[in-house]
């Protein structure tokens, strides 16, 4: 028997793509934000309140992942932006390749914004970097305060983390200082929101920060 | 279920290195994987033998795993440790200024072909 040497390493031909999209964006001054979280945290209905707050200033484009991706499309495409829904096959997770297809069938050239709603799940997509400039992972307050310490990876990437649900914090025991605590504990970086989808409140701190990050465009 | 995410890299890159390398049938792949790379190996190995079967290079390819020792150094002390036994925390000074040197590789180590002439 013969041995081939290979020593292919499987994340790092990921990351070369991911940063190639990643420059892509950036010389076409686009911002492209990844959103990532547990299964109905809250990802859609969070796109479509900041879509709505935003579409009037930015050209918004979203790329749709998740499992029930069609449904979620058409909802955001509704909001008023330009949408489309990806196949990833069965992958638990978006990769840098599937973005870069996914940008040229988006057919949104001159977009501000673009939003990835990543498969819902949070240990893959964590794993593998999309192109996107930001990471964004959603913590619902149902899920519990203790999710950073469940899943430190996710929040280990994030460059914001929206906790949301915020309107049913008084059904649940959800502690919040806890929950910031060790979120800052897997980034002291990372930026922290409290906000409610369904109401609106605590989206204008949001959205400023959002803002800030657009800036100029 | 990212197990199999994993494993279709692992078979989308092992058969272009076949098909240059005019291979018709592979007997091994190994993986390095280290400890903290989060994979699970049970799993893997069990996504493996699914998926190889719809690969006629690879249906009687045994993925053999590799384990690298995940070691963290600690910046204040300048010593390494054990990451698995000891987490962020280094043991020996008690400080949390530490990273990961090894122990979250996943990469194809090498794979096994029959001799040219069977
Ligand atoms: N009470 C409450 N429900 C919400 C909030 N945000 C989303 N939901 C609900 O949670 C469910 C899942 O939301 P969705 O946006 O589809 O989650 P996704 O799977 O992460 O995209 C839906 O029934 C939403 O109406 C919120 O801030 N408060
Ligand atoms: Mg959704
Ligand atoms: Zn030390």
């Amino acid at each position: 028997m013969k041995i081939i040497e290979l020593k292919q390493d499987i994340f790092r031909e990921n990351e070369v793509t991911a940063d190639g999209v990643r420059k892509e964006l950036s010389d076409a001054n686009t911002l492209m934000i990844n959103v990532m979280s547990s299964p109905g945290s809250g990802k859609t209905t969070t796109l479509v309140r900041t879509i709505n707050m935003l579409k009037d200033k930015y050209k918004i484009g979203v790329m749709e992942c998740d499992i029930d991706a069609s449904v979620d499309a058409e909802t955001v495409q509704k909001a008023g932006a330009y949408a489309i829904q990806l196949h990833t096959g069965g992958m638990c997770h978006m990769d840098a390749a599937m973005t870069k297809q996914g940008l040229m069938e988006l057919d949104c050239k001159d977009a501000d914004l673009i939003f990835i709603e990543n498969v819902g799940n949070l240990v893959c997509p964590a794993e593998f970097d999309t192109g996107a400039h930001l990471n964004i992972t959603i913590l619902s307050v149902p899920e519990g305060d203790d999710k950073p310490a469940k899943y430190p990876l996710v929040y280990e990437v994030s460059d914001v983390v929206l906790i949301n649900k915020i309107d049913a914090i008084s059904v649940f025991d959800f502690d919040t200082d806890k929950c910031i605590e060790r979120i800052k504990a897997c980034n002291p970086k990372s930026e922290v929101f409290l906000l409610s989808s369904k109401t609106g409140e605590g989206f204008e701190g949001w959205i400023s920060w959002l803002e800030g990050k657009l800036g100029g465009r | 279920m990212h197990e199999l995410g994993v494993v279709f890299y692992v078979i989308k890159d092992v058969k272009e290195v076949a098909l240059q390398n005019n291979i018709n049938k592979v007997n091994s792949v190994t993986l390095d994987i280290g400890e903290v790379s989060g994979v699970i190996h049970e799993q893997l190995i069990d996504c493996w033998d699914w998926a190889k079967k719809r690969e006629p290079v690879l249906e009687e390819a045994v993925l053999k795993i590799n384990t690298i020792k995940a070691v963290t150094f600690c910046e204040d002390c300048k010593k390494e440790y054990e990451t698995v036994a000891h987490g962020k925390i280094c043991p020996y000074c008690g400080s949390e200024n530490t990273y990961l040197l090894e122990g979250n590789e996943f990469s194809i180590k090498e794979i096994e072909v029959p001799d040219e002439d069977n």
